[in-house]
């Protein structure tokens, strides 16, 4: 009788319960990949008092960027170690920032969204990537730009973002609101709400 | 027939035969199946002795009435159920299945308009139950079949085709490797293929594409361009691109 | 008139839910298109399925299947319209 394994699970202590290594990268994604010329892309940041903190990619781009080598666990089970990227730190981006409110909503070309506490995403824990393995970030693995935010699942590092909305509460974005967790740590597998 | 189960009925393997050096056949008998409609598909779960599960969709290569399916898969190199389906699974072993499912991507006989199939490898299942449903209707509707695949060796049912050859029309289009003698070059299939292989819009046929998501995206696009109402146009999507 | 207990849509609602969903009919909410549910277009596996109305790209319906339990949220749909499941379900 054939018995039926499915991807291994490896004992491998880089690998959070549950997960798989994969060499490939696959894509996964809620909606068609959105053409996005940088020439029209902006990334911004709306805080509760109504401002907006807007940057255009010559600006996004001429702001301190950061090397990064990270494993990303991925909620359907594969995790990619050693991947390589280049962004700009959130902590760069937060620099001017004030705001009294704890959670953002990530929002993404396309219409995308997912919600993070603030502290996740600052202290060297989050990027907004545009290079990936050397080359600039393709189209259907978020390009021009996403957020990386590689310890928690990465469904929260949307693709193609374009903007942080500050929020008082933890309000779920997309796949939150279905169901999956509202925070997300693989390490203690919160893959459900 | 009744309506799809909702839950999931177990099938076992009661015959297997390689298709290709990729893909095998496989048929199942599944107690209280209620038969299927042409271009319908099954959910298949597999489970491992730790309880992890994974769930595919195949379409049916059979029609009708009975307790027996034949589904046909094409292995994935990286694939994670598809190799166990081809390489692995032995006479006699279970799997549980879900179905039969969809009503959009099907034909039944009664339907009145002439009818153009176009595959992309693997892509050709439910066009198998399809040609099999006309033939075993004696039905008159024109039914003709596009058949694009990489190169000849990768040919699912090439001699059940030829012998419909006479109600189903197969024409075969090769993307990457021609056979001796073949008066085409290979090559993707372009806009101008589909315009002289296929059913034209005057006909008013329901035209089915059938393949990887890259696929029909390509030959739906190019159909609504040479005119095909996006209404009469059935897609699926396997996956991939 | 009195309302009665939602007890008495157990019928209604066990039989609408009987149906070939690929061939319901509904609109969309955000353009209106009308279309089979087998004509969306499907993204998001395998976290979950979610349909997108192939004229305006805006979400119909997703589902999030996990073991043991499953959710369906259809907030993109104006209506769902569904053939007596003895009109279509022949061989
Ligand atoms: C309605 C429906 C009917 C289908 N009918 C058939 C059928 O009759 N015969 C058949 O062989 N398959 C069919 N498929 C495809 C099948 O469901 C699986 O996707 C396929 O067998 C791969 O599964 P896997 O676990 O081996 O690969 P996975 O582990 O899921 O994927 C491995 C890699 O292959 C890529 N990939 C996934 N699917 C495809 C694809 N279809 N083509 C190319 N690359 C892909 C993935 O992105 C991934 O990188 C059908 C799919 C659908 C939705």
């Amino acid at each position: 009788m054939a018995v039926f394994g499915g991807r291994r699970r490896e004992d491998n202590p880089a690998l959070p319960p549950g997960q798989h290594l994969t060499e490939s990268f696959p894509v996964l994604s809620a909606g068609p990949t959105p053409s996005m010329d940088t020439a029209d892309w902006e990334f911004f940041i709306h805080t509760e008092t109504g401002k907006t903190h807007r940057w255009n990619w010559g600006q996004f781009l001429a702001l301190p960027s950061a090397d990064i080598t990270v494993d990303i666990h991925c909620v359907t089970s594969w995790s990619k170690l050693g991947t390589s990227w280049r962004g700009v730190s959130l902590d760069t981006l937060f620099a001017e920032v004030e705001t009294g409110f704890d959670f953002v909503m990530a929002h993404s070309y396309g219409g995308y969204t997912t919600n993070l506490p603030l502290e996740e995403i600052l202290d060297g824990k989050a990027w907004i990537a545009y290079e990936y393995e050397g080359a600039e970030l393709d189209p259907e693995h978020g390009g021009p730009a996403r957020l990386l935010v590689p310890h928690l699942y990465f469904w929260k590092s949307a693709k193609w973002v374009r903007g942080l909305t500050m929020q008082r509460e933890d309000n779920p974005g997309f796949w939150e609101e279905y169901g999956y967790n509202l925070h997300g740590d693989p390490w203690r597998e919160e893959r459900y709400s | 027939m009744t309506s799809p189960s909702a839950g999931w009925l177990t099938g076992s393997l009661t015959r297997a035969h390689p298709l290709t050096t990729s893909a095998r056949s496989i048929t199942f008998t599944v107690p209280s199946w209620p038969g299927n409609d042409a271009g319908q598909h099954v959910d298949v779960r597999l489970t491992s002795p730790d309880g992890y599960q994974a769930v595919r969709s195949y379409s049916i290569a059979s029609a009708g009435p009975g307790e027996m399916i034949e589904l046909a898969i094409d292995r994935l190199p990286d694939g994670e159920v598809s190799p166990f389906l081809v390489n692995d699974l032995e006479l006699g072993d279970t799997v549980e299945l879900r179905g039969p499912l969809g009503g959009w991507f099907v034909w039944r006989p009664d339907q009145p308009q002439p009818v153009q199939l176009i595959a992309g490898g693997s892509g050709v299942v439910p066009f198998i139950a399809m040609t099999r449903a006309h033939a075993s209707a004696g039905n008159s509707v024109p039914m003709q079949l596009l058949y694009s695949l990489r190169t000849p060796e990768d040919a699912f049912f090439r001699d059940e085709l030829s012998q419909l050859a006479a109600t189903v029309r197969t024409t075969w289009h090769y993307t990457s490797i021609v056979p001796p003698g073949w008066s085409r070059s290979a090559g993707r299939l372009t806009a101008k293929d589909l315009q002289r292989e296929t059913l034209p819009p005057e006909k008013t046929p329901l035209t089915y594409i059938c393949g990887s998501t890259g696929f029909v995206e390509t030959v739906s696009r190019a159909l609504t361009s040479l005119g095909h109402a996006p209404d009469a146009i059935r897609t699926e999507r396997f996956g991939g691109t | 008139m009195d309302h009665l207990d939602g007890n008495v849509l157990a019928g209604p609602i066990t039989g609408f839910f009987d149906f070939e969903p690929t061939t319901a009919q509904g609109q969309c909410q955000s353009c209106a298109d009308i279309a089979a549910l087998g004509q969306a277009m499907v993204y998001g596996q395998p976290m979950g399925f979610v349909a997108r109305c192939g004229n305006c790209d805006n979400v119909l319906i997703v589902i999030v299947e996990r073991a043991g339990q499953k959710s369906l949220n259809m907030r993109g749909l104006r209506w769902l319209r569904v053939a007596d499941p003895v009109e279509q379900n022949r061989i």
